[in-house]
């Protein structure tokens, strides 16, 4: 401890001294303009986009629309809200990243904490089981058939139960409960009578708030990004995510983009229009909630890098 | 001699970790049957690669054929375009994508103010939260030739004539894929240099400092040796990775244009089996990349080591 705080005093020396002795020069403006250049590139398409969603059609097809929306309506939205599969995919893609985030906590826990004890016997053996998948997958057609005998394909637990359980989460975890959770504070408990199980729940997870915050946003965010199982195992539209609705609906790369709403959404925009809309519809909820998420993000490539 | 003593303690121990442990151990079943059931379960139907595997015959109805499933991939077109593009992609890759971060990294670590910095930051992180449709949707909507807005600036500008075919002329299209990679990850990709950089002596850059030596002089003779650990151990690791394809990533930016280029080998596993029947041909050129992938990512791991680094296993 001592010694770490002396470090950080040293690299705060070593700051103080470089704002005193080096001015502001024509090199900091050349790397804050690169910078400024590289988060433009993230963000500008966005503005882009949602500024032609919101546009009048004439002004679209006019190639008039660079940043700022002209001739401001929302009737591309409204077309996509009285269609209402978008929205349904929203609601439904909700419920099953929630289930499969609580159900990966579960199955993440009970693999990473008794691993996560040195103790127990037999530990490098289950340890090589649940890792060995990770390394060599048996394919995407053994799979296909074993799914089909399971008759798993074309429900929603194709798109929850195979994946629920992930080596690569389980190590994160396992590492950090090795290196948080102090083993003296266990063995006195033990010492006190207390049950693997009170200890798990009285000590080891409210110790680790940080790594379960962590762990379900990868969770989270890993199943509301992808689609390709939905392409592999599911044939039923309302069965289909909302990712892989709007790879249905968008990617394309024809001028002419037909977008498939039904008759009474009463469309009137341009598929670009529409397009541009659905585009944002999907991505508003991420751009909104990834600022607050990313320093969990942060914190498990961290762990994920160091490893144990 | 000591044999004996040890089997002897062995039922005694076993008998202590059950009574101690069995609680830990009735948690470890979840996963235990999750990994049997969704992945050993599926093990013994690669034995379809040593058959002709109808679907309509099964496991059981199907012919056994030996080698010639693996005879006919290696003699197949298809496979031998899809396999060079993936692993000239994926050098591609590599090539582009992996020097960026480190200089980004450099980059920020230069920037003396906080704000600016984790606004920067911030943003840069913005496109690993985003799918790969969402990518791809964007990317087509911005980037189409008559109607996208990068050709009608740079037509506004007089810069071309006529809208450039960014995703759907084969050279143009490698570049994009390859250059929206480095952008999906630039940001992301700081932060493990980051976090080395700040574990360099800051006493270092006080010496420098006294005996003259330069901003430039500073990152490239005390800043880059102090991560170069980090950097080998990464390139490693990524090297270990040439034989893997991305499906979601491929598949969004696939279009008749660019097959040429496209055509890698998740697409050939999927188009080939769930698309074209063939479920042999399909799971042998699956088996064979992850097997070479496997001993990529082993190599990696032994050469990481051998250097002194932390390795990935």
């Amino acid at each position: 401890m001592e010694k770490q705080t002396r470090k950080t005093k040293k690299i705060d020396a070593a700051s103080d001294v470089s704002r005193a002795i080096v001015k502001f020069r024509i090199s900091d403006a050349v790397m804050m303009f690169i910078l400024v250049i590289l988060c433009a590139t993230c963000i500008l398409p966005f503005i882009h986009l949602a500024a032609k969603s919101i546009s009048n059609n004439n002004y679209v097809l006019a190639k008039q629309i660079f940043l700022l929306p002209k001739g401001i309506t929302f009737d591309a939205y409204s077309s996509i809200f009285k269609d209402g599969s978008l929205v349904y995919s929203m609601g439904y893609s909700v419920v099953i990243t929630l289930v499969f985030t609580a159900l990966g906590m579960l199955s993440c826990v009970c693999a990473a904490y008794p691993l996560s004890k040195k103790r127990l016997e037999g530990r490098n053996i289950f340890t090589f089981l649940l890792m060995f998948p990770m390394y060599f997958g048996a394919g995407l057609i053994p799979s296909y058939l074993l799914y089909y005998r399971l008759n798993l394909l074309d429900t929603p637990w194709v798109l929850i139960l195979p994946l629920i359980y992930s080596p690569y989460n389980m190590l994160i975890m396992k590492t950090y409960f090795q290196s948080n959770i102090p083993i003296s504070l266990e063995e006195s408990a033990f010492l006190d009578g207390a049950t693997n199980f009170q200890i798990l729940f009285k000590i080891a997870l409210p110790l680790s708030k940080p790594i379960l915050a962590t762990i379900s946003l990868f969770y989270a965010v890993g199943r509301w990004n992808s689609y390709a199982d939905n392409k592999y195992f599911i044939r039923t539209d309302q069965l289909k995510l909302i990712q892989y609705k709007l790879y249905q609906m968008v990617s394309s790369a024809t001028e002419a983009q037909t977008i498939s709403l039904s008759e009474a959404a009463n469309v009137t925009s341009t598929p670009e229009v529409l397009q541009a809309a659905a585009i944002m519809f999907v991505t508003i909820p991420i751009i909104c909630v990834y600022p607050f998420l990313q320093k969990y993000f942060v914190k498990g490539v961290m762990i994920g890098a160091i490893k144990g | 001699m000591e044999n004996k003593g040890t089997k002897y303690k062995f039922k005694d121990r076993m008998k202590i970790a059950v009574k101690r442990d069995w609680q830990l151990y009735i948690m470890l079943l979840l996963p235990l049957l999750l990994v049997f059931i969704f992945n050993y379960a599926a093990y013994p139907g690669l034995r379809m690669v040593f058959m002709d595997y109808k679907p309509a015959k099964g496991y059981d109805g199907s012919e056994w054929v030996g080698f010639e499933t693996f005879q006919k991939i290696f003699k197949d077109v298809d496979f031998r375009r899809s396999l060079r593009n993936s692993i000239v992609f994926n050098l591609l890759d590599l090539l582009v994508s992996f020097p960026v971060p480190i200089v980004l990294a450099l980059i920020l670590n230069e920037i003396r103010f906080p704000r600016f910095k984790k606004v920067t930051q911030t943003i840069l992180y913005l496109p690993h939260f985003l799918s790969w449709v969402i990518i791809g949707s964007v990317a087509y909507a911005i980037f189409r030739p008559n109607s996208g807005v990068v050709n009608i600036v740079l037509q506004n500008m007089g810069l071309i004539d006529q809208g450039i075919p960014f995703l759907t002329e084969k050279w143009h299209w490698a570049v994009s894929y390859l250059l929206i990679n480095v952008w999906q990850g630039m940001g992301w990709g700081t932060i493990i240099y980051l976090a080395a950089i700040t574990s360099v002596d800051g006493e270092l850059y006080e010496a420098a400092m006294i005996d003259g030596a330069g901003r430039w002089k500073r990152m490239w003779h005390i800043t880059l040796p102090g991560i170069k650990g980090t950097i080998v151990t990464l390139l490693i690791m990524n090297l270990g990775r040439v034989m893997g394809s991305n499906f979601e990533r491929l598949d969004v930016f696939g279009n008749t244009q660019v097959r040429e280029f496209q055509y890698q080998l998740a697409i050939y596993i999927y188009e080939k089996g769930l698309g074209g029947g063939r479920f042999s041909m399909s799971t042998a050129v699956g088996l064979f990349q992850s097997l070479v992938g496997l001993m990529l990512v082993l190599l990696a791991d032994k050469t990481a080591k051998k250097l002194g680094e932390d390795g990935l296993i």
